[in-house]
């Protein structure tokens, strides 16, 4: 945690304590919501620069982020107040329209039905050379890890709170099966074990900086993508389908890949904390993906079928970035570059 | 994985005095925790999870808890890449 100012706690308005610092735009758009935010102004920009936005570029993918941040933790110096300010919100819901319209798009193929989208990631592959984290767990170094570390971490130190969104939206089964794994994501009612905690720990382990938000001007807009998916469904009630299709992707595929994440951990000396945080998810997310199969999607399917669709999206959604992600950063180390947009200061 | 609503999960009421545990075909017995384990070797193992996945395949290698190594091995196409856990 970033300590408050001696400045800060003297003058600071309601909603303006101390928060992650404001990051500069990567284009017309995210320069328009960074000035907006700093300067308590309405945002600037041509219709048209959304329109022409690439979805998955840097530019769009940086505004949403920051226009989605204003409902976690916000921005230092930036007024709480304008998490719900009406032009800001306008500019967000421009910006999702063509995220999403990209994702339905390249999804049109995509499996409709929940048994049909699942069924792939039930299955443990025999071969796995492709895969980020067998390369990370057989051959990884651990400036790697640090790189994969601090580009998870605009997800982890939130981990969870994405998710929680869609709890006002279920009922029932698929409603207590959701509070109670996400009552184990927040450490079962004791703070020490939240894993949001735990992750910041591995960061402190791999000599990262701990800190919320510090490494968002390095995180690519592959890696964004990723959180931005999670806020997009969490904060739309008519997505509720495909956050929980997202949620169930995430939980069904975590438990191996976190065993070879801790194996690569442990390999490379990161520390017990680095190896903790996967090993308890390999336990955690074993336990998660039966819940979150049986009760949260059989519970919504139960009591809206019509949703089917919905959670088979989400899921393909989550595969599509995810993969996306794996190739920026696969691609990037076989060049010999850093995968984050400004390599980390040597260790 | 359920595409219909799951009748046998639904009708049946879980009797006050009885400790419902369910048997998932090829995949870890579900008890809610807290729940101790005797071992072969008579050490207890112990866990306060809301629920807890005991391994049945015998193939975990944090036995007694299920870490998904009953899953069935495919010659398919590589992973869809690891989701954050």
């Amino acid at each position: 945690m970033t300590p408050p100012s001696p400045t800060n706690t003297a003058t600071a308005t309601a909603g303006t304590a101390a928060g992650p610092r404001l990051v500069e735009g990567r284009g017309d758009l995210s320069a328009a919501v960074s000035r907006a935010l700093r300067s308590g102004t309405p945002p600037v920009y041509a219709p048209a620069a959304v329109l022409k936005a690439d979805p998955w570029g840097e530019d769009l993918q940086l505004a949403l982020h920051l226009l989605y941040e204003l409902h976690y933790r916000g921005f230092d110096g930036v007024d709480g107040e304008r998490e719900w300010d009406p032009d800001l919100l306008r500019l967000r819901q421009a910006l999702e329209a063509r995220f999403l319209h990209a994702l339905r798009t390249e999804l049109s193929d995509a499996p409709r039905s929940v048994d049909e989208a699942f069924a792939p990631l039930l299955v443990e592959p025999v071969d796995l050379s492709d895969s980020l984290s067998h390369h990370l767990a057989t051959e990884g170094e651990l400036w790697q890890l640090r790189e994969y570390a601090a580009l998870r971490s605009l997800y982890h130190l939130k981990e969870a709170d994405p998710h929680v969104w869609v709890i006002p939206r279920l009922t029932g089964r698929a409603k207590a099966a959701m509070v109670a794994i996400e009552y184990d994501e927040f450490g079962a009612g004791r703070a020490d074990r939240i894993h949001a905690g735990l992750f910041a720990e591995l960061m402190n382990d791999l000599g990262l900086d701990p800190a919320y938000g510090r490494y968002l001007d390095q995180a690519p807009a592959a890696l964004l993508a990723t959180v931005n998916l999670m806020s997009l469904f969490g904060l739309h009630r008519a997505l509720r389908g495909a956050l929980v299709g997202h949620f169930a992707c995430v939980e069904v595929t975590s438990s191996p890949g976190s065993r070879r994440l801790a194996r690569a951990m442990r390999r490379c000396g990161a520390g017990p904390a680095a190896e903790h945080f996967y090993a308890e998810h390999v336990e955690a997310d074993a336990v998660h993906e039966q819940v979150v199969r049986h009760e949260v999607i059989g519970g919504l399917l139960a009591d809206e079928p019509d949703l089917e669709g919905d959670i088979a999206f989400g899921c393909a959604a989550t595969i599509l970035v995810e993969d996306r992600l794996a190739a920026h950063i696969s691609g990037a180390w076989e060049r010999g570059s850093s995968a984050l947009r400004t390599a980390l200061p040597e260790h | 994985m359920p595409s219909a609503p799951d009748p046998a999960r639904r009708q049946v009421p879980v009797t006050a005095d009885a400790r419902r545990v369910t048997v998932e075909p090829q995949g870890p017995v579900l008890v809610e925790g807290p729940v101790e384990v005797v071992l072969d070797d008579g050490t207890v193992a112990r866990s306060d999870r809301f629920v807890v996945a005991l391994c049945t395949c015998r193939r975990s290698r944090t036995y007694p808890w299920c870490d998904t190594s009953h899953r069935r091995r495919a010659r398919t196409a590589p992973p869809p890449e690891d989701r954050n856990p």
